[in-house]
């Protein structure tokens, strides 16, 4: 059977947590669209197919946190009570922190461990450098994954503008630690004096007496003392940065894109779909998320305007809340159009990618039920909808003309 | 120089600074404020500092330079100017401006130093950008401010804090020297009252709790907090006196066919089942919305709503939004 080419095709969730050869599902996304929620809802859907899930939430909301018994954060998985479920779900929150002291901590004396803690430049790069929660995210991955505890590991991302950070970061840290520009200036310290400064020209002077002079002369002997520290204790950041992202490449790693039917949380979603393929990354499909599909097809908006309009002419018992009714129907059809459209135009660009629509509920969700109803949408059978509107879709399709 | 406020209203805020979670819309409400107090021939700068251009797209204009350019006119000659703050350019107008040094900033810029600088002190950056837009607050011109008030686009509420306390920022990074005593003076400016840091929300849980807990971090650092703004307010479409039945489910398809089979819509008992669904689902939306407006109102700060606009935003639903915007500030000094 082929499909008409602008029609997405649908995403087998199910099927996909089912899979005992799958281990790792990445959900990534722009911030804002449900990352959270979408991993843990998967994650629990998988447990109660049977399966021992962990999932690595980097910033759950309060409530949703607390409902998954994660009020303490301490950087280790915890086992979510959730009772008649056949598999099991533990839970944890990244604490970036305490990720990067681990790994430290692992990797050198318990001596040496304190001087790094003490480091004024450490502490800084291991609580607010941008790129570090990325990074430290991927280690826990990599830890988890080493473990071989669970069956299957979720991963929520960090909540950043552009989704492609999540690949970028890491990289882009290591670039930087074990970069041109901070060896140079670390390498008068390293080197014992004036050793390195034969290698560098004026400008680097300069730029060195600049930096001393904004920054103070404190801040590069902190980073020098620092990186002398780490390249004693490993080869550098960045084999251990390709040997997380190498991970991510692995057969039984797949990568859940998620966004809300919003321009913008679409266009993020793109770009991270074109750069999945060119890494050689598998991409299980697109989860669109907080969608309002009609509970009826039947009455275009147009049309239901012009109901409402007849039927408050003509007045009489009930008339004023028809109306308002259709007025609303109305207002959900230009809704859903506009969604599918956007959908529609992800699908032309991205022909192959399935999609799975996720209907937006009442309000925040912040407990297991309310995960539960999620999952349920999120791996429910493609055409078991109320309204015959398939699971990939907001809209149904137009039936080509005849 | 006079240092006499020569608007004639010492205790308004020349200094606005628009926050909310991601989402929320504080673009558009930074711009519409813009606006807003442009109108009977204001001088405004609405600033940038997130670099996504999001100003240009919401003017429809080319992509901002670093520079500040013309993006609307308002009534009574006032007008709004717009910038983008580019760090790298902010950074070595700084070097210029403290250390005589052009001419290197330029070769600095070429060896990727710029980027480094601001990478291995991620204080730094906001240091250069609340000092830019302290700069243009305090710039003077023919003894008068060139800006009767500047509009920052500032980041996002989990940041705020941050971004505004910038002593706090640089106190690890430097002691004492520039850059010390110019955060210091930053912090006078930001600190007095003549700023004020407006919170945008949305009537949805996530963005109410973080506003509340941004006014209280805010007020610990010590900094002005202003109004917060209801952003994409709806109105219900049922008859309120339906509401609050419709939200506890007890309107069925019953309730509503006889009126529309009087009226001749087909559809019969299907359409009307999932018409009253819906109904429902509307009012129940609206109702928790609505029960939000109690938490917004609990912060104790000045609220103005702003109407949901349907369809794509232009400059004309951006002159809609200010003139709310302006009816609240006015509201404002007359308090």
């Amino acid at each position: 059977m082929t499909r008409p080419p602008h029609l997405a095709p649908p995403l087998d969730l199910a099927g996909l947590v089912a899979d005992p050869a799958t281990r790792i599902v990445v959900c990534c996304g722009s911030g804002g669209v449900g990352k959270t929620t979408t991993s843990a809802a998967l994650a629990l859907a998988a447990a109660e197919a049977g399966r021992h899930v962990v999932v690595l939430t980097i910033d759950p909301a309060r409530r949703l946190a607390q409902s998954l018994g994660l009020q303490e954060l301490d950087n280790e998985p915890r086992l979510v009570e959730t009772p008649g479920v056949a598999g099991s779900l533990h839970a944890m929150m990244l604490d970036m922190k305490r990720t990067f002291d681990d790994v430290v901590a692992a990797h050198s004396t318990p001596d040496r461990a304190e001087q790094i803690f003490a480091n004024p430049f450490y502490q800084a790069l291991s609580s607010s450098f941008a790129g570090t929660q990325e990074y430290m995210a991927m280690e826990k991955l990599g830890q988890l994954r080493a473990t071989d505890r669970w069956d299957l590991i979720v991963v929520d991302t960090p909540p950043s503008r552009s989704a492609l950070d999540f690949l970028d970061a890491p990289n882009r840290l290591s670039r930087f630690l074990d970069g041109t520009m901070i060896r140079l200036l670390t390498a008068p310290a390293r080197a014992g004096g004036r050793a390195g400064v034969r290698l560098v020209g004026a400008g680097f002077m300069i730029f060195s007496r600049i930096i001393s002079k904004v920054l103070g002369g404190q801040l590069l002997a902190d980073i020098s003392t620092f990186i002398t520290a780490l390249d004693t204790m490993f080869g550098g950041f960045r084999e251990r940065a390709t040997a997380t992202y190498e991970l991510l490449r692995q057969p039984g790693t797949s990568f859940l894109v998620v966004a809300s039917p919003e321009p913008d949380a679409l266009r993020e979603a793109s770009y991270f779909v074109d750069r999945l393929s060119t890494e050689g990354m598998p991409l299980a499909g697109l989860v669109l998320n907080r969608t309002h599909p009609p509970a009826t097809t039947s009455l275009s908006a147009t049309r239901a305007d012009a109901a409402a309009e007849a039927v408050a002419e003509a007045g009489g018992p009930g008339a004023k809340l028809a109306a308002g009714a259709l007025r609303v129907h109305a207002e959900r059809m230009t809704q859903a159009t506009r969604e599918q459209r956007l959908a529609d135009r992800f699908t032309s660009a991205h022909p192959g990618v399935p999609i799975r629509t996720v209907p937006a509920t009442g309000g925040d969700i912040h407990d297991i039920d309310g995960l539960r109803i999620m999952g349920e949408a999120l791996m429910a059978e493609e055409t078991a909808t109320g309204t015959g509107t398939p699971r990939s879709r907001v809209l149904p399709a137009r039936p080509p003309a005849a | 120089m006079s240092v006499a406020s020569p608007t004639g209203e010492p205790s308004a805020p020349r200094l606005h600074v628009v926050t909310g979670k991601g989402g929320t819309g504080k673009t558009t409400v930074a711009a519409a404020l813009a606006l807003a107090l442009a109108a009977d021939g204001g001088h405004v700068l609405l600033v940038e500092t997130e670099g996504r251009q999001g100003i240009a797209q919401l003017f429809d204009t080319p992509p901002l330079p670093y520079e500040e350019r013309r993006v609307a006119v308002a009534r009574g000659g006032g007008e709004v100017k717009a910038l983008a703050i580019d760090v790298e350019a902010a950074f070595l107008e700084y070097l210029d401006m403290f250390y005589n040094l052009k001419r290197a900033g330029r070769a600095l810029r070429k060896m990727g130093a710029v980027d480094f600088a601001t990478a291995i002190a991620p204080g730094l950056r906001d240091v250069l950008l609340t000092g830019k837009i302290k700069e243009a607050v305090t710039r003077r011109a023919g003894g008068r401010p060139v800006y009767d008030a500047v509009v920052v686009d500032a980041p996002p509420t989990g940041r705020i804090t941050r971004f505004l306390n910038v002593t706090n920022e640089v106190a690890g990074l430097a002691r004492s020297g520039p850059i010390k005593s110019q955060s210091d003076g930053v912090m006078a400016v930001l600190r007095s009252p003549r700023t004020a840091v407006h919170l945008v929300t949305l009537l949805e849980d996530m963005p109410v709790q973080e506003t509340a807990d941004a006014i209280e971090e805010l007020t610990a650092a010590g900094l002005p907090v202003g109004s917060v703004i209801v952003n994409m307010a709806t109105e219900p479409l049922l008859p309120a006196a339906s509401l609050g039945r419709a939200a506890e489910g007890r309107i069925t398809g019953k309730d509503l066919l006889p009126a529309l089979t009087a009226a001749g819509v087909h559809g019969g008992p299907e359409l009307a089942d999932a018409l009253a669904a819906e109904a429902v689902e509307h009012a129940r939306r609206w109702s928790s919305q609505d029960a939000l407006r109690e938490q917004v109102a609990a912060l104790h700060r000045p609220t103005v709503e702003l109407p949901l606009t349907v369809g794509p935003m232009d400059v004309g639903c951006l002159f809609d939004l200010s003139e709310r915007l302006e009816t609240h500030l006015r509201d404002e000094v007359a308090a």
